[in-house]
């Protein structure tokens, strides 16, 4: 059996054991003895190494998935961030996850309507991609004040700051390749 | 200062709480006593936006009392370097600094610059591009007075700015008492030594303000003159607000900038062809003059073999910017009509934007609009759950754009890293597929990307040629848990930390990168993190009690400690026992310590600058800073800053007092961006009668932003369920408004309302002779989710730092009356 510092070190190991929902803010104290009285009748479940997606403290967490599906997520006591507490939204993250009001379906607006219409992902994609082009070039500019600029003004592109550094990458070199210079994100603000 | 550190980034305070118990002093000076003062060791009221008007003061107090740290500010800072002689301070000009055309708004930055010697003819023939763009560049090296006595040295023109700057001062503009005052002025100077450091942690209370970049130079001007800087338990802190904030500025999806802070090329400049953009770029005399190497290694990750010598590595497919594309000027093209569609990735400009009913109104105007998020936020509704649809003022029918929404995957969902606010590159892995049709944000752009290859495929244009070439081959390394497959976080890894091209090795770290085309590598600031194939040091979880060198990858080159050269003594040995950190190592002929040292590995202290040599050889082995120019602090910026080379109080475009005590004749930053133009944005100006109330706005633990995260989940719309005002007994006797009744909130731009919470974390201050009251008021609400209520950011003006574009959201005016909205909020 291997202990949970040496299996989290091992990414996607796959281990079995009981969970138990843990919530620990700062006042730790009383909240675990809240816990400790909860008896989880938790399946056997895979262990995954994650980061609390709200702000910038970046706790570690762990995440407990069973037969595809998420099952608990808690506080990493080997992170040295947090020593394995979270604070009320890193312990609500679960809910991000398993919760009714999450959209399943892309919905559609046409103009002037006053209702969503669902539509198949791929169509989106598809309409999506012809609206860039379209836009782009209609738009484009090459040359402006005698300069060769190569810029595609019609599209802009609002990024979030909860959204992974490998999005950032791609994102950004997409949009250079586009040409598109109205690319900002909430870290400006 | 600047900070609710307590309520938002919770989890890190409790180390600041373990500090305190080992016998450190916390204080708190903010506008507001929230959870940060109550557990804090003092906490001392001002008013808001007034903090450049207090860390002057600290500034002339370290000053006039010889309370700097002389051996690190002579050796460490600019304070020695001595400044032209057309140079004149605000003391001389009422305000403001030489160089200002009032027409445009603007400073030519000429007369800030510094006196030099003679340049130096450097020897031999330079090495690469990198080293012949920074001869052609070099200068003579500045001249100094290590007396600080030359009046234009940089310590006498500081003096002398901030001369003014008294606890009596302080008293007026701030509403601090003298004796608060000089308590932390004694505290932090007591503090600051070779045994002990002192560190200043900020947040948006210190960024959003017209002059928001200024006030955080303050902090780091008073941390030089302390020696604080690059020592452990020293610093100033951004105590950042996303996840993964720091990691998009570092990538970056920015409109100025390009991955590891390089910029933009700009149709304005001399950025013609690329060495003209590498000459303009290039700061011969700091670390930056490899700027060469990383930016042709981008050129070359991007463009891969289309990208060679002979056509300047694509140089010209990369955009110019146009003019300022920063936030606010991208809405105001959307609301013009130059902008026809938008795509919004984990964003909601919608409540979040500041004067938030421009932005919707914009976002009305587009022909279509992208919204990709977990939950149906407000830029996803505003067509027909805003306000002003629901009053019936804008009619749904009547908006045009067309609306896509994509629901998203969640963190747990997909891989990837986040960089936190301590520059700690964290990996996650992908726990489950998502539900139905959600996909990652990376998923959807390289699927973008894909079909949009696929439709310029047989393009010929010239102007397609650049996206043609555009490297993009993200195929997923196939999982088989998984139904939902991703782009491959390997591959992207791999070009983001550099490859040497021949071999598709990656490098060991950005000291491997060439300006030739032989590596390619998307941010070298990153570089280092993917050293070995199979090695992603970002995914390292290995933790321990101090500065845990092993969990997860911290930028640049796994150091947790910038320019901790500084640690150490001129001669390279520890200031002290007690703050030993990064030293030289005699025997062994190199740096060493408790950190990856951040200076040239065997580079011994004694090492003296080349005359006439570029980048590092021109720092001598005793210079810590080495991105800046000379490698020390710059207490006074030459260049840099659009706003004036050292900070100055001005009052923000809404104050409650009539004038700028300090410089009567400007009261407002001469340079502050104001969007006076769009609609429904006006500025309330000084003392003005309508809006007698100062209003400040933040966060709760409970929720994150615009609640885009956390309104859409009931366990926290239950914990924080609604929008409320904090108002003091004072101000809320006048009004004869008691908890939990309904007031309304007005200002130029809007009008809300929210539920009264009476409380003494609420005080009002005497400024001007009269008592200011300051109201708060979290930023969290709107239309649509579990928990709603009225948008506070329809509050606030469109106004902007000239630097960096941000707004002015914790000091600005307001009027409060009792009673609800008319119809109230639905
Ligand atoms: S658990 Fe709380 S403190 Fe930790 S990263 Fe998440 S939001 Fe920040």
């Amino acid at each position: 059996m291997l202990t949970r510092r040496e299996f989290l070190k091992r990414a996607g190991a796959v281990t079995a054991g009981a969970t138990i929902a843990s919530v620990s803010g700062i006042n730790i104290k009383p909240v675990q003895a809240q816990v400790s009285k909860i008896k989880l009748q938790v399946k056997e479940g895979r262990q995954v190494p994650s980061v609390c997606p709200y702000c910038s403290v970046g706790c570690g967490m762990i995440i407990t998935e069973s037969e595809g599906k998420i099952i608990n997520i808690e506080g990493n006591p080997d992170s040295p961030l947090n020593l394995g507490s979270l604070c009320p939204k890193g312990a609500a993250a679960f809910q991000l996850v398993e919760n009714d009001n999450r959209p399943k379906e892309v919905l559609y607006r046409a103009p002037h309507s006053t209702s969503w219409e669902t539509k198949p992902l791929d169509w989106a994609m598809d309409r999506i991609a012809e609206k860039v082009k379209e836009d782009r070039d209609n738009s484009f500019i090459e040359k402006q004040d005698g300069k060769l600029v190569n810029v595609n003004p019609a599209l802009a592109s609002l990024g979030g700051s909860t959204l992974e550094n490998e999005w950032n990458y791609i994102h950004a070199k997409l949009m250079r390749g586009l040409g598109v210079v109205n690319v900002e994100n909430h870290a400006r603000i | 200062m600047g900070s609710n550190f307590a309520e938002n980034h919770p989890v890190a305070f409790r180390f600041v709480l373990r500090a305190r118990d080992n016998g450190a002093r916390i204080l708190h000076v903010d506008p507001r006593f929230t959870r940060t003062s109550a557990m804090s060791s003092d906490y001392v009221p001002m008013r808001s936006g007034t903090d450049i008007a207090f860390i002057g003061a600290l500034i002339n107090y370290v000053i006039q009392n010889d309370k700097f740290f002389k051996e690190y500010v002579v050796n460490y800072t600019n304070a020695p370097f001595i400044v032209k002689e057309e140079y004149q301070d605000t003391e001389d000009l009422e305000g403001i600094f030489s160089g200002f055309d009032p027409d445009k708004k603007a400073y030519d930055n000429a007369s800030w610059a510094y006196e030099r010697e003679d340049p130096v003819e450097p020897e031999g023939e330079p090495a690469n591009l990198s080293e012949r763009l920074a001869r052609e560049k070099l200068a003579g090296r500045p001249k100094r007075d290590e007396t600080l006595q030359h009046p234009r040295s940089v310590f006498q023109l500081m003096k002398k700015h901030y001369s003014r700057y008294t606890p009596e001062m302080v008293e007026e503009i701030c509403g601090t008492s003298k004796e608060e005052f000089l308590m932390v002025a004694e505290t932090v100077t007591a503090n600051s030594n070779p045994e002990r450091t002192t560190t200043f942690c900020y947040a948006m209370g210190w960024t959003q303000h017209t002059y928001g970049v200024q006030t955080i130079r303050s902090g780091a001007i008073l941390q030089g003159l302390l020696g604080n800087m690059g020592r452990p338990g020293g610093g100033i802190l951004a105590l950042r607000g996303h996840a993964n904030v720091q990691g998009a500025t570092d990538l970056s999806t920015l409109w100025n900038s390009l991955p590891g802070y390089l910029d933009m090329p700009a149709k304005g400049a001399a950025h013609d062809t690329l060495e003209d953009f590498l000459r303009d770029k290039m700061r011969p005399t700091s670390f930056w003059q490899n700027y060469p190497k990383y930016l042709v290694s981008i050129l070359k990750a991007w463009y891969g073999d289309a990208a060679t010598p002979a056509n300047d590595f694509a140089y010209e497919a990369l955009p110019k910017t146009l003019g300022n594309h920063s936030h606010y000027k991208m809405f105001e093209e959307a609301y013009n009509g130059i902008i026809k569609g938008m795509m919004v990735i984990g964003q909601n400009p919608a409540v979040g934007g500041q004067n938030a009913s421009f932005h919707r109104k914009a976002l009305g105007k587009l022909d279509w609009l992208v919204v990709k998020d977990p939950f149906l936020i407000e830029t996803a509704t505003f067509w027909y759950e805003a306000p002003e649809v629901k009053n019936g003022s804008v009619k749904a029918e009547d908006i045009g754009t067309e609306v896509f929404y994509l629901p998203s995957t969640v963190f747990a969902e997909t891989e990837g890293s986040f960089t936190n606010t301590s520059r700690l590159l964290q990996t996650k892995e992908k726990a489950a597929d998502p539900p139905g049709d959600c996909r990652s944000d990376l998923w959807f752009t390289y699927e973008l990307g894909k079909r949009l290859k696929e439709l310029y495929k047989d393009s010929n244009a010239k102007r397609d040629w650049g996206f043609n070439h555009l490297t993009w081959d993200y195929e997923p390394d196939v999982n088989p848990r998984f139904k939902i497959q991703e782009p491959s976080e390997h591959k992207i890894v791999k070009e983001i930390n550099g490859y040497d091209v021949a071999t598709g090795a990656p490098v060991a770290g950005f000291g491997d990168l060439q300006d030739d085309g032989s590596t390619a590598c998307g941010c070298w600031i990153y570089s280092g993190v993917l050293p070995e194939e199979s090695l992603n040091r970002a995914a390292n979880r290995e933790g321990d009690d101090y500065q845990y060198l092993n969990w997860g990858f911290a930028w640049p080159a796994n150091r947790r400690n910038l320019y901790n050269r500084a640690s150490a003594r001129p001669d390279g040995k520890p200031w002290s026992e007690r703050k030993k950190y990064i030293w030289w190592d005699a025997g062994k002929e190199e740096w060493t310590g408790y950190d990856v040292p951040d200076f040239a590995a065997t580079k011994a202290p004694d090492t003296p600058a080349v005359p006439g040599g570029v980048g590092l050889a021109a720092q001598s082995g005793k210079d810590p800073f080495l991105m800046n120019p000379d490698g020390v602090i710059q207490l006074f910026a030459p260049a840099g800053l659009a706003d004036g080379p050292l900070p100055t109080h001005y009052e923000p475009p809404d104050t409650p007092v009539s004038k700028n005590i300090l410089y009567p004749e400007q009261t407002f930053s001469p340079t502050a961006v104001i969007f006076e133009h769009l609609p429904n944005n006006k500025v309330h100006g000084a003392n003005n009668s309508k809006y007698p109330f100062v209003i400040t706005t933040y966060r709760v633990t409970e929720h994150h932003l615009s609640g885009a995260m956390t309104r859409w989940l009931p366990w926290l719309a239950e914990l924080m369920p609604e929008l409320f005002l904090e108002i003091s007994p004072e101000l809320a006797s006048e009004l004869g408004v008691h908890s939990k009744d309904f007031v309304t909130v007005e200002t130029g731009r809007g009008k809300i309302e929210a539920r009264a919470l009476v409380t003494k974390r609420m005080r009002p201050l005497k400024v001007e002779g009269k008592m200011v009251h300051t109201v708060g008021m979290p930023i969290h609400w709107g239309y649509s989710g579990v928990a709603t209520g009225s948008v506070p950011n329809d509050l606030s003006a469109i106004v902007a730092d000239p630097n960096v574009y941000i707004h002015s959201s914790k000091a600005f005016t307001c009027n409060v009356k009792k009673g609800r909205l008319p119809g109230g909020v639905v």
